[in-house]
């Protein structure tokens, strides 16, 4: 991307603006654009984001009860350049990539559960979470008939349908406040507390989804038990309600982390055919997971059509 | 035979394949040779079936049934994949 284009000029004058200090572009996923300018930051969020939407997500995220669980915007307003709607947010340190060890897991459990205490009702009106609506679309990326991209098919058609887990009622009480796409990522310092970020799918569903990563990842092996165990401990600590306080976790969080099992593979796939690499090991250690779904889900299947 | 202790009158006992010879009136006991080691050997395989048991294990909250195979055997590590961790950062 030119780094003199319109979009990227103007994005560094508000950041200038807000910030008061000279601007810079920070790294970051490759349909997103964050560019610093001292303690803010300017978001140019990706291509073909709603702008209602949008407004109601800073709205809600203005509001008190969010207060220390989720960043607040330095202003609520969904400003539009060109074709990009664009925020403006306080800077902050994110988790440190190259160090495991450090990742605040505890953390991350914590502010989770909170947000999934947070009574919705004072902040409608919210939509559905983004969670459940990625599945289909990251499958539906793959264009191709390679070994790889048959398996994410045949596990994401092994799974119940996800729009039905769509439907939902704003005041059910297996529903709350969710983030909608939790990831280590999703975190920040700011400046002192860690605190979440990215507002993009926050919105009213299951909360089990926002446990699904870490919940897929340690399916798959690539998440240490002890290290799954502490962050499950210190959600239920905290009162965390996507999951039993005692007894089976799992129950709950089975569809969501193989349905995002099959959408983080998916995205695996389909970015390594991008780049034109075979698969790695993160690859291959997603599609045995997904084997393994099939496996159970079609066993489960056979069994109950007997 | 005679108990080389007190001299009272050895009666002879078998068990679980250990030959034991103990005192009638003392209730010393006598091994032959090697069956002292059979008894450590044979308490050995019982407390380990029975009591000792493994190191008490972290809180685990199970496993799903379409988890990884390494899943739920205490002591086994799984390695590290430090490689892997920036997988935990991506939409």
């Amino acid at each position: 991307m030119s780094h003199s284009d319109p979009l990227l000029d103007e994005l560094r004058r508000i950041a200038v603006q807000y910030g008061g200090a000279p601007a810079e572009v920070l790294p970051t996923r490759p349909d997103v654009i964050i560019v610093r300018a001292g303690p803010v930051v300017v978001k140019a969020h990706a291509p073909g984001a709603e702008r209602e939407p949008l407004v109601e997500r800073m709205r809600a995220t203005a509001h008190p009860s969010l207060r220390g669980i989720v960043l607040e915007p330095v202003t609520e307003e969904v400003m539009v350049v060109g074709d990009r709607l664009v925020t403006v947010w306080p800077a902050g340190t994110p988790v440190d990539h190259l160090n495991p060890d450090a990742a605040p897991w505890e953390a991350a459990a914590r502010l989770l559960a909170r947000m999934h205490a947070v009574p919705a009702g004072a902040l409608l009106p919210l939509r559905a979470a983004g969670g459940p609506a990625k599945v289909a679309s990251m499958v539906a990326r793959l264009d191709g008939d390679s070994a790889a991209e048959l398996v994410v098919r045949r596990a994401f058609t092994c799974l119940p349908d996800l729009d039905a887990e769509l439907v939902w009622e704003p005041f059910s009480e297996s529903f709350s406040l969710t983030h909608g796409d939790w990831h280590m990522g999703q975190m920040v310092r700011a400046p002192d507390e860690w605190i979440l970020i990215d507002v993009d799918d926050l919105g009213v569903g299951d909360p089990a989804w926002d446990l699904a990563r870490p919940a897929a990842w340690f399916a798959a092996g690539l998440l240490e038990p002890e290290v799954w165990n502490r962050f499950l401990d210190a959600y239920r600590a905290e009162g965390g309600c996507a999951v039993p306080r005692d007894g089976d976790p799992w129950e709950r969080l089975n569809l969501p982390a193989q349905a995002t099992t099959v959408q983080l593979t998916a995205g695996l796939v389909v970015t390594a055919k991008r780049e034109g690499r075979p698969m790695g090991e993160a690859e291959q250690t997603m599609i045995d997971a997904c084997l393994r779904i099939i496996r159970l889900r079609s066993a489960c299947q056979s069994v109950s059509t007997q | 035979m005679q108990c080389p202790k007190c001299r009272g009158a050895m009666r002879t006992y078998e068990r679980n394949g250990v030959h034991i010879d103990q005192c009638e009136s003392c209730r010393g006991i006598f091994l032959d040779y090697g069956e002292l080691e059979t008894l450590t050997r044979m308490e050995g395989q019982w407390s380990q079936q029975h009591q000792a048991a493994p190191p008490p294990p972290p809180p685990m909250h199970g496993a799903p049934a379409w988890g990884a195979p390494q899943h739920g055997h205490y002591g086994h590590r799984p390695r590290r994949q430090q490689g892997l961790f920036g997988m935990l950062f991506s939409s």
